[in-house]
C-alpha cells in the first residue's frame, strides 16, 4: 500500500450513522434535511410535463380545426395518434434513439405523441357536442362559419377540451417518470438513483403524484374561470 | 442526409436481426438474442400481464357494476381514474420493491393496481349510460336488482367495459416492460441490461414490445366492436369509441 | 479585599486553565485530521492556475453507481480546484456507453476498472486476465493507448466482487471460509446480482462453470437489501461496499480460486485532452488517488449509501480531509 498520507480520511465507526437511514426505514428527518436534492428533478419533471402538453395541444388544435370542416380527417388522425398512444413509452424512448439520440429531444417527441390522441379526441368531441340548434341560431344571426366556430362552438367546448387537457397532463406526469430511459432527467431518474431506499422512493413518487394533482387543480380552476356560465355541476 | 438515413435503417435492421438471430453478447462469451430467448421473455411478459388483467377484472368489474346500478359511485369513479392516472408506474413499482420485495407476486400486484382504475371508471360509466327508462320498465316488470344488472345493464355496458379492458390491457403490457427491475424477466430485460444485449438488443426488445402492445390494443378493439350491439354502434359512434369515459358534466344537449 | 481579590485571581486562573485545556483538547480531538498537517498540507494542496480557465471546458464522465459518482466528482473537483471549467456527465450508464462516449469525445475522461476494460472492451477472456493488479493495469494501458487514450496510474484500491451473506446464513452453513466450501456444502443457496450478471462469463455463468454454483439467481441490484429482506441467501457484493465493515451482520467468503479478475481504477483520459490540460494537471489527477485505499473508499461509499449524503459533498470532503483542498 502507498505510504499513509499525513492527513487522513475521517473514518467513522461502522454503524455510527443515523439508524433510521442505515436500516432503510422511512425517515422524516432525513427527508427534511435532504429535500433540496429533489428540487432540480422536480423542475425537470415540470418541464417534461408542461412542454409536451403545450406542444401536443397546439398540434391537436390545428388538426381539430382542420377536421372540423373535413370530417373524413377525423378517422385517420385518431387511428395514427392511437398507434402512437398504444406504443409503450419505454419502447418509444428507444425506438426514437437512432433518430434523435439520447436526451430531452427523444423524451419530448415521445411524450408529445402521447398527448395527441387524448387532446385531439376531446377537442373534436367537444366541438361536435354543441347542439345543432345553437349553431343554427348563431348562423341565423348572421355569423359566418368561422365566427360560429370561434365565438360559439369553442367556448361551449371548453369543458370537454379542459377535461382532455387534464387527462393528458396526468398521463404525461406519469410517463415523464420513465423519461430517464430516454436520457432525460425528472423524478423518475431520482427514483432510480436509490430505488431501495424507502424515503427516496416515497418522496420522489409522492412529488410526482402531488404534481399531477396540482396541475389537475390548476386546469380545473382555469376551466371554471373560463366558463362562468356553467357553474352548476351535473 | 443519406448517411444518417442509412444509419437509421441500419440500427433498426440490426435490431430486427437481433430478434431472429442469436449473436454473441456484448460482454462476450454468451449467445444471446434470437427467437428462443425472446420467446421466453415474451411468455413471461404475457403471463404477468394476463394474470394481472384477469385479477383486476374480477375485482373491479363486479364492484363497479353494482355501484353503477345503485348510482352511488360518482366520486369513486372520478377519484380512482384521477389517482390511477397520476401515479407513475415506475414510482409504484419502486415503492413495492422497496417496501415489499422482488418477484412475480410483487409485479402482478403492481400491475393489478394499475389495471383497476380504467376498469372501475369505464364499467361505472357504462352502466350509468344505460337508458333509465329501460331500467325502470324492467323494474316495473318485476325483475330484481341482480337480474336487472345481469340481463340489462351488463350487456348494454359491455362496450364500455371492453373499452376499459382495452385501456387496462395496454397499460399493463406497457408497464410489464419494467418488471425486470423486480427480478421478473419480461421483454424489458434486454432493455435494462445493455452490457449484455447492447443497444441493438434494447432496440430489438423495444420493437417487440411495441408490436405486441399494438396487437393487444387491436385485439381488444375488435372485441369491443364485437360486443357492441348493432343499434348502439350506429347510434353513438363517438361514445362507443370513448376509452376514457368518466363522469362528465351532462352535455349541453341534455342540460 | 484580599480574599475577594484572591478569589477573583483563582477564578481567572481557573478560567485560563479551562480555556487552555479546551484549546489543547480540541487539538487532540483533531489530531489524525488536518490539525498537524498545516505545514505538510502546503505540499499537497492544489493550486489554482488562472490560465486554466481559458483552456476550454473539460467533460468528465462516470458510470452510474455510487463509487463511480464519487470518483467522477473527485476528479472533476480536482480539475476545478486547479481552475479548469468542468462539465460533468456522471450518469453515462454501462461501460459500453461510457467507452463509446470517451472514444467519440463527448466525454474526455472517466474512471474505469482494469478488469472491466480488459473483458468488456478488449475482448480478453476472464480466465486470461492477469491475476496481478499491476500486470492487468499494464495490459489495459497498452490496449487503451491503441485507442489514443492514456490510462493513468491505477489506484491503490481495487473493487472486485465478493460473495457475501448475512451472518445468520453463514452460521447456518457452519461458517465456511471459502467460496468453494460454501457452494460445495450448500447447493441450495440462492445468489443475487446485478441484472447483467445473469449472462456474463465473469459473473454468474463463470460461477456455475468454475465454482459449480447450482443455486437460483435473483436478478436485482439490491445487494445487502436483498440479504436483509430475505430475497436471496447470498449476494455479489463489491469489496468497497460499506456494509462489509459490519462484520457482526454480514460475512464475506474468500475467492480461493481467484476467479474474479483485478479491478483497480484507472482514469482513462483522451490523449488530446491530456495535452490540453498539461502534464501538471495530469499529475495532480494521479496525486489525488493517493488516499484511495479500500478502507477509504468503503468510508466514502458508506457516507453516500448509508448516510445518504450526496456524492459531490462526499467527494469534496475527501479532497479536504486528505489535504488536497482547503
Amino acid at each position: 500500500m502507498i505510504g499513509l498520507p499525513i492527513a487522513q480520511l475521517q473514518i467513522d465507526k461502522p454503524g455510527g450513522a443515523d439508524d433510521c437511514v442505515s436500516s432503510n426505514g422511512f425517515c422524516p428527518e432525513w427527508i427534511a434535511e435532504n429535500i433540496d436534492r429533489y428540487w432540480t428533478p422536480l423542475l425537470e419533471h415540470v418541464y417534461l410535463t408542461v412542454a409536451p402538453v403545450a406542444i401536443g395541444f397546439a398540434i391537436s388544435l390545428a388538426l381539430a380545426i382542420m377536421a372540423h370542416r373535413r370530417r373524413w380527417l377525423t378517422g385517420p388522425v385518431i387511428a395514427i395518434s392511437g398507434i402512437f398512444f398504444a406504443i409503450p413509452s419505454v419502447a418509444a424512448f428507444f425506438l426514437l434513439q437512432p433518430l434523435t439520440g439520447l436526451g430531452y429531444t427523444t423524451a419530448m417527441v415521445a411524450l408529445v405523441s402521447y398527448t395527441l390522441l387524448i387532446i385531439f379526441r376531446n377537442i373534436t368531441d367537444g366541438l361536435r357536442n354543441v347542439p345543432a340548434e345553437t349553431r343554427d341560431a348563431a348562423l341565423g344571426q348572421g355569423l359566418t362559419e368561422r365566427q360560429v366556430l370561434y365565438r360559439v362552438e369553442f367556448p361551449m367546448a371548453v369543458p370537454e377540451i379542459m377535461a382532455g387537457l387534464r387527462i393528458a397532463t396526468s398521463t404525461t406526469v406519469g410517463l415523464a417518470a420513465l423519461a430517464v430511459f430516454a436520457g432525460a432527467g425528472g423524478l423518475g431518474a431520482e427514483i432510480l438513483v436509490d430505488k431501495r431506499f424507502k424515503s427516496n422512493v416515497v418522496v420522489a413518487g409522492g412529488l410526482a403524484v402531488l404534481l399531477a394533482a396540482a396541475f389537475d387543480l390548476m386546469i380545473l380552476g382555469a376551466q371554471r374561470a373560463m366558463t362562468p356560465w356553467r357553474r352548476s355541476r351535473a | 442526409m443519406i448517411a444518417p438515413g442509412l444509419a437509421f435503417l441500419g440500427d433498426f435492421g440490426e435490431a430486427i436481426k437481433f430478434i431472429f438471430q442469436e449473436r454473441e453478447s456484448v460482454s462476450g462469451g454468451v449467445q444471446i438474442g434470437g427467437i428462443p430467448e425472446l420467446a421466453g421473455f415474451t411468455a413471461t411478459h404475457m403471463y404477468v400481464s394476463l394474470a394481472a388483467l384477469a385479477i383486476a377484472a374480477v375485482l373491479a368489474i363486479p364492484l363497479a357494476l353494482w355501484l353503477g346500478h345503485l348510482g352511488r359511485g360518482d366520486f369513486i369513479a372520478t377519484a380512482t381514474s384521477n389517482v390511477g392516472r397520476a401515479v407513475p408506474s415506475l414510482a409504484l413499482l419502486a415503492f413495492f420493491i422497496s417496501f415489499v420485495g422482488l418477484g412475480y407476486t410483487n409485479v402482478i400486484a403492481v400491475l393489478v393496481l394499475l389495471a383497476i382504475p380504467p376498469l372501475i371508471t369505464n364499467t361505472y360509466v357504462g352502466v350509468r349510460q344505460v337508458d333509465r327508462d329501460t331500467v325502470d320498465a324492467a323494474r316495473g316488470q318485476g325483475l330484481t336488482g341482480m337480474e336487472i344488472v345481469r340481463k340489462i345493464e351488463l350487456p348494454l355496458a359491455l362496450p364500455s367495459i371492453f373499452a376499459g379492458m382495452r385501456t387496462s390491457a395496454v397499460n399493463v403490457v406497457a408497464t410489464a416492460t419494467i418488471a425486470p427491475l423486480a427480478n421478473v424477466q419480461t421483454l424489458g430485460e434486454p432493455i435494462i441490461t445493455p452490457q449484455t444485449y447492447g443497444f441493438v438488443g434494447q432496440l430489438g426488445a423495444s420493437i417487440l414490445v411495441a408490436v405486441i402492445t399494438l396487437l393487444v390494443d387491436f385485439l381488444f378493439a375488435r372485441l369491443q366492436r364485437a360486443v357492441t350491439p348493432e343499434g348502439v354502434k350506429l347510434a353513438r359512434p363517438a361514445k362507443a369509441r370513448r376509452r376514457f369515459s368518466f363522469p362528465t358534466k351532462r352535455s349541453p344537449k341534455q342540460a | 479585599m484580599t480574599s475577594t481579590y484572591r478569589k477573583i485571581l483563582v477564578a481567572l486562573a481557573a478560567l485560563c486553565l479551562m480555556f487552555g485545556l479546551a484549546a489543547c483538547g480540541d487539538d487532540e480531538a483533531d489530531s489524525g485530521r488536518t490539525g498537524d498537517a498545516a505545514t505538510e498540507d502546503g505540499d499537497k494542496a492544489i493550486t489554482k492556475d488562472p490560465a486554466n480557465a481559458s483552456k476550454g471546458t473539460i467533460a468528465v464522465g462516470s458510470k452510474n453507481f455510487t463509487e463511480q459518482f464519487i470518483l467522477g466528482e473527485i476528479y472533476a473537483q480536482t480539475l476545478e480546484a486547479q481552475g479548469f471549467k468542468v462539465r460533468r456527465r456522471l450518469n453515462l450508464g454501462s461501460e459500453q456507453v461510457a467507452f463509446k462516449a470517451l472514444k467519440s469525445g463527448s466525454i474526455e475522461m472517466y474512471p474505469e476498472y482494469t478488469g472491466t476494460a480488459l473483458t468488456s472492451f478488449f475482448k480478453v477472456k476472464t480466465a486470461d486476465v492477469p491475476k496481478d493488479a499491476d500486470e492487468a493495469y499494464e495490459q489495459a494501458k497498452a490496449e487503451y493507448a491503441k485507442n489514443n487514450i492514456t490510462a493513468l496510474e491505477r489506484t491503490p484500491f481495487q473493487n472486485t466482487f465478493i460473495i457475501a451473506s448475512t451472518k445468520a446464513t453463514a452460521d447456518k452453513a457452519d461458517n465456511p471460509k471459502t467460496v468453494t466450501d460454501l457452494f460445495a456444502n450448500n447447493p441450495d443457496l440462492s445468489i443475487s446480482g446485478f441484472p447483467e450478471c445473469r449472462q456474463r462469463e465473469d459473473c454468474l455463468l463463470g460461477l456455475r462453470s468454475e465454482y459449480g454454483f447450482k443455486g437460483k439467481f435473483v436478478s436485482s441490484d439490491g445487494k445487502f437489501s436483498d440479504l436483509d429482506g430475505g430475497q436471496s441467501d447470498l449476494t455479489l457484493a463489491f469489496s468497497t461496499d460499506p456494509q462489509l465493515a459490519l462484520t457482526d451482520k454480514y460475512t464475506a467468503y474468500e475467492d480461493d480460486k481467484k476467479f474474479f479478475p483485478p479491478y483497480n481504477i484507472t482514469l482513462g483520459i483522451r490523449n488530446d485532452t491530456a495535452e490540453k490540460i498539461g502534464q501538471e494537471a495530469v499529475d495532480t489527477l494521479v496525486a489525488v488517488q493517493e488516499g484511495m485505499t479500500e478502507e477509504a473508499m468503503r468510508e466514502l461509499n458508506r457516507r453516500v449509501e448509508l448516510e445518504k449524503q450526496e456524492p459531490k459533498v462526499v467527494a469534496a470532503a475527501y479532497l479536504k480531509e486528505e489535504g488536497f483542498t482547503q
